[in-house]
Formats: C-alpha cells, structure tokens, sequence
C-alpha cells in the first residue's frame, strides 16, 4: 500500500530537481501564511464579499493587475533562470528537458498571464470611468472573465510542481506537441490553462465592445472618445476575431491527445502545417492586441503630460483601426522558411512592412503633442519617453525580418528574441508600466513614490539595453533559439554574459518596483483633488478612489477632453456645467456564481489532464448547473438610494 | 423587424420615458449576444477551413461517397430548417401576446431539434459500428468535429429553450423573458444557416 502511495506520488508530483523541492517549499509556506492570516485577522467573510463576489469593475480591475504582477515575477524568475544558465559556457545548472519547460512557461506567462490580466486590469480600471459609465456592460460576466483567466493561470501554473510542464515551446508546435513527442501531462496542463483563460478573454473583448458601443455618457460622440477608449475598442475587435481560432486550435490538438484524432499528427492524414497556420492566425493579431491599448495609455499620458491636446487625433483613431484589420494578413511572416512558395512569402513581406506605416504615424503623433509642449517628467510621462526610442528601434528590426530572404538568416536566431523582446517590453510592458502609475491614484487614492519609481525606471531601461542589444549581435553569429547551451568556441559567451548582467538589472527594477509599491502604501501622499495629474478626461473629475456608483449623476459631454475644457471654463471665470439632481442608482449585485462556475472548469481542466473523469464529469455539472442557476435568477440588481450617494459625495469632501 | 420596433416603442411609451434601467439592459444584451455570433461564426469558420483542408486525407480509409447516407441527411436537414420555421412562429404568437401560442411553439421547436439530434446521433453510431471513427482518417477527425460542433450546439441550444419555456410559465411576457426569447430565437436560426453550410460543404460536396 504504502509503495503504491509511493509509485503514486513520485508519478505525480514533480520530483528529483532541488530547485523544484525549494518551489514546493515555498508554495507550501505561503499558502499557509495566507490561510493564517485570514484566520487570525478573521478576513474571510471581507474576501468573500468584497472581492471573490464582486462584480464592480473598479475591484475586477484591481485583482487582474495583481494576479498579473505575480505572473510577471514568475516569469522574470523564468528569465533569469535562462540567463543563468546561458551566462557561461557549458553551464550545468539547468538540464535541457527542465530548460525547454522553463523557456515554454516563460513565453505563455508572459504573454497571457501577465500582458493579458494587466491589460484587461487596466480596461477595467479606466475604460468605464472614461465614458462616465456606472459599470461595464455585463458586470456578472466581467467577473466571470477574471475568474476564468485566473483559474486557467493557476491550472498552467501548477504544471510546474504538479505533473510537469509542457516543454515544446509557447505556441506548441505538433508533432512535438503530440502525444509522441509530449507524452506526459505538461501538454494537456497547456491546452487547458490557456483555453479557460482564453474564454474569458472572449467574453472580455464582447463586454467592452458593448460597453464602449451602448454606454458612453450622454454627448460623448465618436469624435469626443478618448483615445484609450479608443485602442481598447480596437483591442477588443481584434480579440473577437482571433480567439474563436485559438479556442478551435487547442481544441482539435486535444482531440489528437485524448481521442487519438488526426487533425495535426504525422500519421492519419494529419496536416502539421495546418496548425502553425491556425496558431500564428490568432498568434500574430495577438500582439497587435496587446499593444494597440499600451498606444492608447501613451496618447492619454503625451496629452496630460505636455498639458497639450492630442495632436492628430483622427489619424490616431485611424492608425489603430487600420493596425487591428491589418494584424489579420501578416500571420505568414513567421514561417517564411517553412516553403509556402515565393508568391505568398511576397504577400505577406509586404503586408508585415505595410503595418508599419500607421505604427510610425503614432509615432509622430506623440512627438509633435510633446512639441512646445509643457512637458512635466513625472513616472507615467518618463516611461513613455522611453518606449519611443526602443519602439522605433524594435520596429525597425521588425521590418528587417519582414525582408522574406532576409528572414533566412534572422529567422530562429537570437535576432528575432531581441526585436520581439524589444517591441513586447518597449511597447507592451513600459506602456501598461505607465498606465499603471498613471491610473494608480484612481485605483487607490494615493501616488506611487516617485523617487523609487524613477530609480526602478532607470535601472530597467539600463538593464534592458545591456541585456538585448548584445543579443542583436550573437543572433546574427549564428546562435539559435531554445538552445540550452554552447561551448567556449563559439566566441558568443561576452554577448551572452553582458545579456545576463541586463536581464538581472531588469529584475532588479522590478524589486525598486515591488519596494516602491510597498513604500506606498506605508508612507502615501494621499490624493485628496481627484485629480493629481491635471488630466484631461472624465475618468479624473470624481473623487479617488472612484465611489462604488463611479459619478454621482451623469456627465454631460460637450468636447473631448471633457474634463479639461471645464477647467478651463471655471478658470476663465464662468460658472461649472449644471449637474442634475441625484436619483437612485440602479446597480448590480454580487454573485458567488462567476467564482464556482471556475471553480468547476478548473474541475474539468483538472480532470481531463489527469484523464480523470470522476473530476471532469462533476466539473462539467457544475458548470451546466451554475450557468442555469443564473438564468433562473431574476434578483440581480438593487438600487443606491440618494441619501446613500449624499454621504458618500460628503465623505469624499466634494459637492456634487 | 417591424414588429419589434413597434414592440420597444410601446415598451418605451410604457414606463413613460427611455431611461427605464431594465430596458436600457435588454438592449444590451441583445447587442452583445449580435457579437457573440460573431465570434462563433469565426469559430465555425474555422472548423470548415479544417475540413476543408483535410477532407481528401483519407489515408487509406473511407472516403465522403462510401460513408454518407443522402437520404437520412435530407431528413435531418427538413427537420432543422422547419424548426426554424417554427421558432420564428413562436416570436410572432409572443408579439401577438399569447403566452400559450408562445410556449407550444418553443415545444414543438425543440421536439423536432431533438429528432434533428437524435437522428445524428444514429448516423455517428453507425459509422463508429462500421469502424469508422474519429481516429481512421484526418477526413473523419474533421469531419466529426465539425458536425459534432454544430450538433453540441444544437443541444445546446434546446437545453437553453426549455429553460425559457419553464421561466415563461413562472413569469409570463416580460421584458426579461421577451429577451430571453428573442435571442435563443437567434441562436436557432443562426445554428440553421450554418447547417445550410454543413449540408452543402460536408455533404452535398461530399457525395458529388
């Protein structure tokens, strides 16, 4: 008995790795730490009601950014265990097979547990409050997103101490993601993981589609949105298109694994081709996503910052919509070797070049808002500086790998981990770093400290480039990607040691950031005007932290840059635009539904790993039972009587 | 079309101005269940662009003449399309504000999506008896998933509807069930037209 416990045990836990037993430990540790201090501070019914069952956008965005951040420490620590291991010669510190699942989990951490969380965070933070709307569209099936995206991240995430994890690359290539070349469970942790965040995020792009469509405050025309309202409108156009083909992709590989289908394997009649195509058909709009709401966060923060309007606001407007249908014809570019033949090779060369064009007329957008502008280099403003150089630069090697026969030479080599890095953190990651700051206030009532944060934005920038530009170099010498080591007479080990030095500077930023966080919130300068920035749009007339109910009445429109232009107004000496009386507020209610009806997909994931129907076939039930729990539910909404709003506007020492 | 402009106009005129919060919500839903077809259009999309590209993979097993039986997938086809029928009846008895028309329609709309089901159902054990299953070919792997697909939402589909039909009768016509109607009403008829595709692609090309 006891050795079958055992057999069992040793078959399911991942084992015989000391850095594995020192992760368990400390998952272990932590666990109990936080059931301890729930306990003894007598915090579970406060977690229950105020975060697990809320459906209010403000704390929805609160929890995704930061399940993210501790995705991104995740994934750095991937980083740096890959920079370690690459900083010498012949290193012996990670085996090849732990060295493959260490690269796969970075890449599928990075890029949809922590790009995605932080940027539907930040959605849900500012887009409701930029349109003077109470909440989003469909509060309930907000907070079913973020509990599906966190239950699917935790499903990815245990792979690492539970199983094992997938190892054949973050886009899981077939045949090696087949059950012959990943016959373990790492795969099927995957295919899960991603598919139950993926859904969420589905229902993430319909939600803010409905919600920037059907709820922008009364005189808010198409002309007077604000220009992050805008890019997560064509953020969300784009997800709708591209994750329905992600969910079908994981879909037909899970039915090779579990029922032996024929869809992308060698034998059978299998294409493996078809799949790449599939995968990079949501893979590369996929990166269009997550950037066009980071050009959002620089347009608001370049017009707030330089105290100027934006400067070419319809050619912005423009810019990011044509970018959101281009990301459609440009998947091809990353297999140009793979022998499509040169017509097509052709085609999509010219259609990856062509995106570029709107990209650069962002690009000048911004520096002629900064022109003659009255710039104030706070954190948000010194971040988005920042992203201009590395983006043009990044951008650039991105046109050089869109040259088809060039593409020969780069393709596979650290020259191309160098230009996605330098376009993914320069765009994505330094924009959500800006938004973040930026919106910071709003979220808490109080500043981040500056003086950290422009240490940690220092030693990140520094880092970055010590840590990339080398890779340029050895890329074009010939070093691969994925390879998990080298020897002395190759000549790449100063490159690769100087790339070691940057990526542990960037983890040194991230603690400044962690420490400038933790600072904070000890010693905080509390925004007491609603406004620290002097911004420019709605979202900074109500007080911080947003009410419940975000505006007492409902904002008038008359100009973009709402907000501003009444500043203006009361600046100039005319009176402030009439409010409407108060009236109750129709809300929704909290439900426990979002959070068990994950509970049972986490169920269903679990089970099908493990090949464990008696998990999956109860999970399935649960969720069934709970989607029907909520149709039957006919209570879902109360109202904030108007005494209510009177104490709160009272509190918040402002008068309505 | 015209009938439900009407419709929310009364409505409307009703509760005496146009910010009733519930009306204001009905609409979104609507609206966003619109983008939600979308999305599953895509995903359809998709599963055809698979079969498509797989379906002369036989690799040494049957291919779409020897297996597909004509006469039954003509049934089957009649059947969804006059459920479409019907359904779209159910929405005219709900405008003309009889709730029995209403619910005996729906009933009637989900008996014959059940027999469109049940007679797939027997199609798929037969070809498994025969030995041909999801794993033979690639053709067989597309083909089962995208049939299967449209089948899941079939299901789907009169799961839901009998959960309208059972809310009917407890709360009546409200603006809420209205909705709810209207949209599984939508639902059916998209999961039609993309059997019109199934039918055409799948079969019709199969055999020819």
């Amino acid at each position: 008995m006891l050795d079958k416990i055992k057999d069992f045990a040793s078959w399911f836990f991942v084992t015989g790795d000391p850095l594995i037993y020192g992760a368990d430990i400390a998952i272990a540790l932590t666990t109990l730490a936080i059931i301890f201090v729930l306990t003894y501070f007598k915090k579970w019914t406060w977690l229950y009601r105020e975060w697990l069952t809320t459906v209010d956008h403000k704390r929805v965005g609160i929890m995704y950014i930061i399940a993210s951040l501790l995705m991104l420490f995740r994934g750095g620590v991937d980083a740096l265990l890959m920079r370690t291991q690459l900083a010498f010669p012949d290193m012996k510190f990670l085996s090849p097979e732990h060295y493959n699942e260490v690269f796969t989990t970075h890449g599928v951490i990075m890029i949809l547990f922590m790009a995605m969380p932080l940027m539907f965070g930040l959605f849900n933070i500012a887009v409701p409050l930029q349109l003077g709307a109470r909440d989003v569209a469909f509060p309930f099936l907000n907070s079913l997103s973020f509990w599906l995206f966190f239950m699917g991240a935790m499903l990815f995430n245990m792979s690492f101490v539970i199983g094992g994890s997938a190892d054949s690359g973050w886009l899981a290539y077939p045949p090696l993601s087949e059950m012959t070349g990943s016959p373990g469970v790492g795969q099927d942790f995957y295919i899960w993981g991603i598919q139950i965040s993926g859904i969420g995020s589905l229902m993430t792009g319909i939600n803010f589609i409905v919600t920037i469509v059907k709820m922008r405050a009364p005189g808010m025309t198409w002309s007077k949105v604000p220009m992050f309202t805008w890019s997560v409108l064509s953020s969300c156009v784009t997800i709708i298109v591209a994750f329905p083909v992600l969910t079908v992709t994981l879909a037909l590989l899970f039915l090779d694994r579990y029922l032996g289908a024929h869809f992308f394997t060698m034998d059978g009649g299998g294409n493996a081709m078809m799949y790449i195509n599939l995968i990079w058909m949501w893979g590369h709009p996929e990166v269009y996503i997550v950037v066009l709401p980071a050009f959002g966060i620089f347009s608001e923060i370049v017009a707030t910052f330089s105290k100027k309007r934006l400067f070419g606001y319809a050619s912005m407007v423009f810019a990011m919509m044509s970018i959101s249908v281009m990301s459609y014809f440009t998947w091809l570019h990353h297999f140009f070797t793979m022998g499509s033949g040169a017509n097509v090779n052709i085609f999509f060369a010219i259609t990856t070049m062509i995106i570029a064009i709107p990209t650069g007329v962002k690009i000048f957008n911004w520096l002629f808002t900064m022109y003659r502008g009255r710039i104030n280099f706070s954190t948000p403003m010194l971040w988005t500086i920042a992203f201009i150089p590395c983006f043009v630069v990044g951008g650039m090697t991105g046109v050089m790998l869109s040259v088809a026969p060039a593409d020969f030479q780069f393709h596979n080599s650290y020259f191309l981990i160098a230009h996605f890095h330098q376009v993914l953190i320069g765009g994505v990651a330094f924009g959500y770093f800006a938004g973040l700051y930026y919106w910071w206030p709003k979220m808490f009532g109080f500043k981040l400290n500056e003086k950290l944060g422009k240490w940690a934005f220092w030693i990140w920038n520094i880092g970055f480039y010590v840590c990339f530009m080398p890779q340029y170099f050895v890329g074009l010498d010939g070093m691969t990607r994925r390879v998990s080591t080298y020897s002395w007479d190759t000549g790449w080990w100063a490159m690769n040691f100087t790339s070691t030095i940057g990526g542990f500077l960037m983890g040194l930023g991230f603690l400044f950031q962690v420490w400038q966080i933790a600072h904070s919130i000890k010693f905080m300068e509390k925004d007491t005007t609603g406004d620290p920035w002097n911004g420019r749009t709605l979202e900074w007339s109500i007080p911080s932290p947003a009410p419940l109910y975000n505006f007492a009445t409902t904002p008038m429109v008359t100009e973009r840059d709402d907000w501003w232009e009444e500043k203006e107004r009361i600046a100039a000496g005319q009176a402030p635009k009439a409010k409407p009386a108060l009236e109750p507020i129709h809300m929704p209610k909290n439900s426990a539904i979002p959070f068990i009806q994950s509970v049972c997909w986490f169920m269903v994931g679990f089970g099908l790993v493990f090949h464990w129907l008696w998990i999956a076939i109860p999970g399935f039930i649960g969720v069934f039972a709970t989607m029907l729990a909520h149709s039957f539910n006919y209570k879902s909404d109360y109202y904030i009587q108007v005494d209510e709003i009177e104490r709160t506007e009272a509190a918040a020492r402002r008068t309505v | 079309m015209a009938h439900h402009a009407s419709g929310t106009h009364a409505h409307a005129l009703a509760h005496g101005d146009g910010h009733d919060g519930h009306h204001d919500l009905e609409e979104l839903r609507k609206f966003g269940f619109w983008i939600f077809l979308i999305t599953d259009c895509i995903l359809f999309a998709a599963l055809f662009a698979v079969y498509i590209v797989l379906h002369g993979s036989t690799a040494g097993g049957p291919g779409p003449k020897e297996i597909f039986e004509m006469p039954g997938v003509i049934v089957e086809t009649f059947i969804l399309l006059t459920s479409s029928f019907t359904s779209g009846l159910a929405v005219l008895a709900m405008n003309a504000g009889s709730r029995k028309g209403l619910i005996g329609w729906l009933i009637v709309t989900i008996l014959l999506g059940a027999s469109f089901i049940g007679l797939e159902v027997t199609e798929f054990v037969k070809l498994v008896h025969e030995g041909h299953t999801i794993s033979t070919s690639a053709f067989l792997s597309g083909f089962f998933t995208l049939v299967g697909t449209h089948g899941l939402h079939v299901s789907l589909g009169i799961c839901w509807i009998t959960a309208v039909i059972i809310q009917l009768a407890r709360h009546g016509i409200t603006p809420v069930t209205k909705r709810k109607v209207q949209i599984t009403s939508l639902y059916w008829h998209f999961l039609d037209a993309v059997w019109i595709f199934v039918f055409t692609i799948v079969y019709l090309m199969g055999v020819m």
